[in-house]
């Protein structure tokens, strides 16, 4: 049924069709349409789900893995502190093999507060251990968190949905909402192959030496890597089903291109637009928009990006004392791959619109210079 | 003729179950309460039990991965999430058809009256359906004695040094818990395991938050002789330190053992290494306000339901 949705309930919805068990969640703007429209899903029996409002992020996150811990598919949402002051959690997460799917929609951190959209909330917990989708509609929210419990139940791996604050949170799209019995048929239930009960008594997560520690953690990462294929492989047999296709990472354009724009999120439509302005003036651009974070998909990176003669990376978000992020990630991926020259741009922190002009800035400076003229390129900031 | 050895048979009454839930090979100091604590709250409340234990001497006791000491399963869960990881633990299991298995939340006074603090006054609260249970050793003893708000006032620690020993008085937990309105609160004591055990299985019957605080002491930690950690139990008691009562709905307070004659503090506390420092003028003002503490609860008693 198609259905016009705002991002946020585009979670709700995904969240309800994966039929999840035990829902935890605390309020913070921007995320609160998610679990509004949970709870509302839990009070009238449309979701068949224990709904646990905690009083704090930390606590969320520590009951969606007991709940988990049992055999329950559990689903919470944040933002930003929230997301911050879960951190502990989400290594308890991946370190207890606990496939937790978690909506986090970007937001800047304070100081000083900001409700707007920033990535260095979820790419500061980028090495917890947790697959990170960054969305750029809302159908591919709502498809995102069906196809995560998918993959993250079959790698024991938590999964984390990432969309902008307000340009996709907050914006109104048509959204595709499937039929139940179809995603029951796409996603069965959760049945993991441990789980805590009286009957087989265990102890999880206890006392481990030096003897037995690096083993778990060399296994999550022989499980990541198995991540990246079965990402694709579960997109494809979603498409299969319902006819979109989803994937690690979104190409537009970049056959022929020679400027290809990185991107993340939501900016990735808007690269698309700039893409096709540039290209009626005759300038072959490309977007390469990368949906997954972690796993980082390497081999579609190379494979698409050394064919450019000139990469930009567009970063909404810094590692201050090194550069943007998704730059850092791309060009360790280029390394002893490609020679192409890779430029980095810093824009649009703090909510600041990132528009058909600051596309047109970042592709007249890759277009004019050689080699990036600076380490950082800063698009719109007033220095 | 007469059969003496029968006779001696039915003099022997047994007021615990016979089951044990605990075994040897756990890692416990020697004359450990904590250890006690477990083996008697297992025996009310069986094998269909799920524990959650948050950094505490416990984390340790159990038995390094992949050994357990214990029977019933185990989630060892993050420092401050003990309450909310039990309470997420039974909706779980709800939801997976389980309806049966008690989970317990079992954490020191550190993870409860300190740490913990948040996300047990959130269950409680919410009125989640577990059992919270504090060993009591009255400061961080798995971390090596460092002073917590369960640490009594006087009491040496490794930061409160005898200079500067701790001069605040012990956080009432049990009037915290007892103000959320939850259904069961209770005090409990390692040496009077038939009280403790009573307890238990009281709280096993009853749906909501049910809070046990007991009284563990801790021969490493308070500087006192292993084969005195039965009469520490005791004299705590006796001195009405550590009084056994029962709170209902936060409102009907009853107390279980009220001493015919109340020990002085002195006897208590020259037992333990912890105290030793303190002078005459010193134990009289712990006297003092465990005189009035102890007022205190005779009058909530006396005016239940409150």
């Amino acid at each position: 049924m198609r259905k016009v949705l705002m991002g946020n309930h585009a979670l709700s919805y995904g969240a309800m069709l994966s039929r999840v068990q035990v829902v935890a969640a605390y309020p913070i703007t921007p995320q609160t349409q998610v679990v509004e429209l949970l709870s509302e899903m839990c009070a009238e029996k449309i979701l068949d789900a224990q709904f646990i409002k905690v009083e704090s992020e930390h606590s969320a996150m520590a009951a969606c893995l007991g709940a988990s811990l049992a055999g329950a598919r559990t689903f919470t949402a944040t933002s930003a502190q929230g997301l911050a002051l879960m951190h502990e959690l989400l290594h308890w997460a991946s370190g207890g093999r606990l496939p937790v799917v978690l909506g986090n929609i970007n937001r800047a951190m304070a100081p000083g507060w900001s409700i707007w959209t920033d990535q260095n909330d979820s790419l500061s917990q980028r090495d917890t251990g947790w697959m990170q989708f960054y969305c750029g509609s809302n159908q591919e929210v709502l498809d995102s968190v069906i196809q995560a419990f998918k993959v993250a139940e079959k790698l024991h791996i938590p999964a984390m949905i990432i969309l902008d604050a307000f340009s996709l949170s907050h914006t109104y799209e048509i959204v595709d909402v499937p039929d139940q019995e179809k995603v029951d048929k796409f996603l069965p239930p959760f049945q993991p192959k441990f789980r805590l009960t009286p009957d087989e008594p265990h102890a999880f997560g206890g006392l481990t030496s030096p003897e037995h520690y690096f083993e778990l953690r060399y296994k999550l990462q022989k499980d990541m890597e198995k991540a990246p294929a079965l990402i694709e492989e579960t997109g494809q047999e979603f498409e299969e089903l319902f006819g979109r296709k989803l994937g690690l990472v979104d190409p537009y354009k970049c056959d022929d291109a020679e400027i290809i724009l990185v991107t993340s999120g939501t900016t990735g439509y808007t690269a698309r637009v700039a893409v096709d302005h540039f290209r009626e003036k005759g300038l072959k651009v490309g977007n390469l928009r990368i949906r997954v974070l972690r796993p980082f998909p390497f081999e579609k990176v190379q494979s698409i990006l050394s064919h450019a003669k000139k990469v930009a990376v567009i970063d909404r978000n810094i590692s201050y004392g090194h550069h943007g992020i998704f730059y850092q990630e791309v060009k360790s991926a280029l390394y002893g791959n490609s020679s192409v020259p890779v430029f980095g741009y810093i824009t649009g922190l703090g909510g600041r619109d990132i528009t058909l002009n600051t596309f047109q800035k970042i592709i007249e400076e890759t277009q004019r210079n050689e080699t990036p003229p600076e380490r950082i390129s800063w698009i719109g900031v007033k220095k | 003729m007469n059969h003496p050895q029968k006779k001696k048979q039915n003099k022997m009454r047994l007021t615990l179950p016979l089951e044990e839930y605990m075994h040897s090979g756990h890692l416990a100091c020697q004359g450990c309460g904590a250890t006690l604590a477990m083996r008697y709250v297992l025996k009310a409340l069986g094998q269909r039990t799920a524990l959650c234990i948050p950094a505490c001497c416990w984390s340790v006791i159990d038995g390094p991965f992949p050994y357990s000491s214990l029977d019933v399963p185990i989630f060892h869960c993050a420092f401050e999430t003990a309450a909310i990881s039990a309470a997420g633990l039974k909706a779980g299991l709800e939801m997976v058809g389980d309806h049966e298995t008690q989970v317990v939340a079992w954490a020191g006074d550190g993870g409860t009256f300190d740490i913990g603090i948040q996300a047990l006054s959130g269950v409680a609260e919410r009125n989640d359906d577990i059992i919270y249970v504090c060993y009591d050793n009255e400061a961080y003893m798995n971390t090596g004695i460092q002073r917590s708000s369960a640490t009594p006032f006087g009491a040496w620690t490794t930061t409160t040094p005898v200079k500067h020993y701790k001069n605040r008085p012990k956080k009432d937990i049990d009037a915290i818990l007892a103000a959320h309105r939850i259904p069961y609160v209770a005090t409990a004591n390692i040496s009077y395991p038939e009280d403790l055990y009573r307890k238990v299985l009281k709280a096993k019957n009853i749906k909501g938050t049910r809070f046990i605080h007991i009284y563990a002491p801790c021969p490493s930690g308070w500087k006192t002789r292993p084969e005195d950690t039965i009469k520490l139990g005791k004299l705590a008691v006796q001195t009405c330190i550590f009084p056994l009562f029962e709170v209902e709905e936060g409102s009907t307070w009853k107390i279980n053992i009220k001493p015919r004659e109340k020990k002085p503090v002195e006897e208590y506390l020259m037992r333990q290494g912890r105290f030793r420092h303190l002078t005459a003028e010193a134990i009289a003002l712990i006297q003092e306000e465990v005189d009035r503490r102890w007022a205190r609860l005779l009058k909530y008693e006396e005016t239940s339901p409150l």
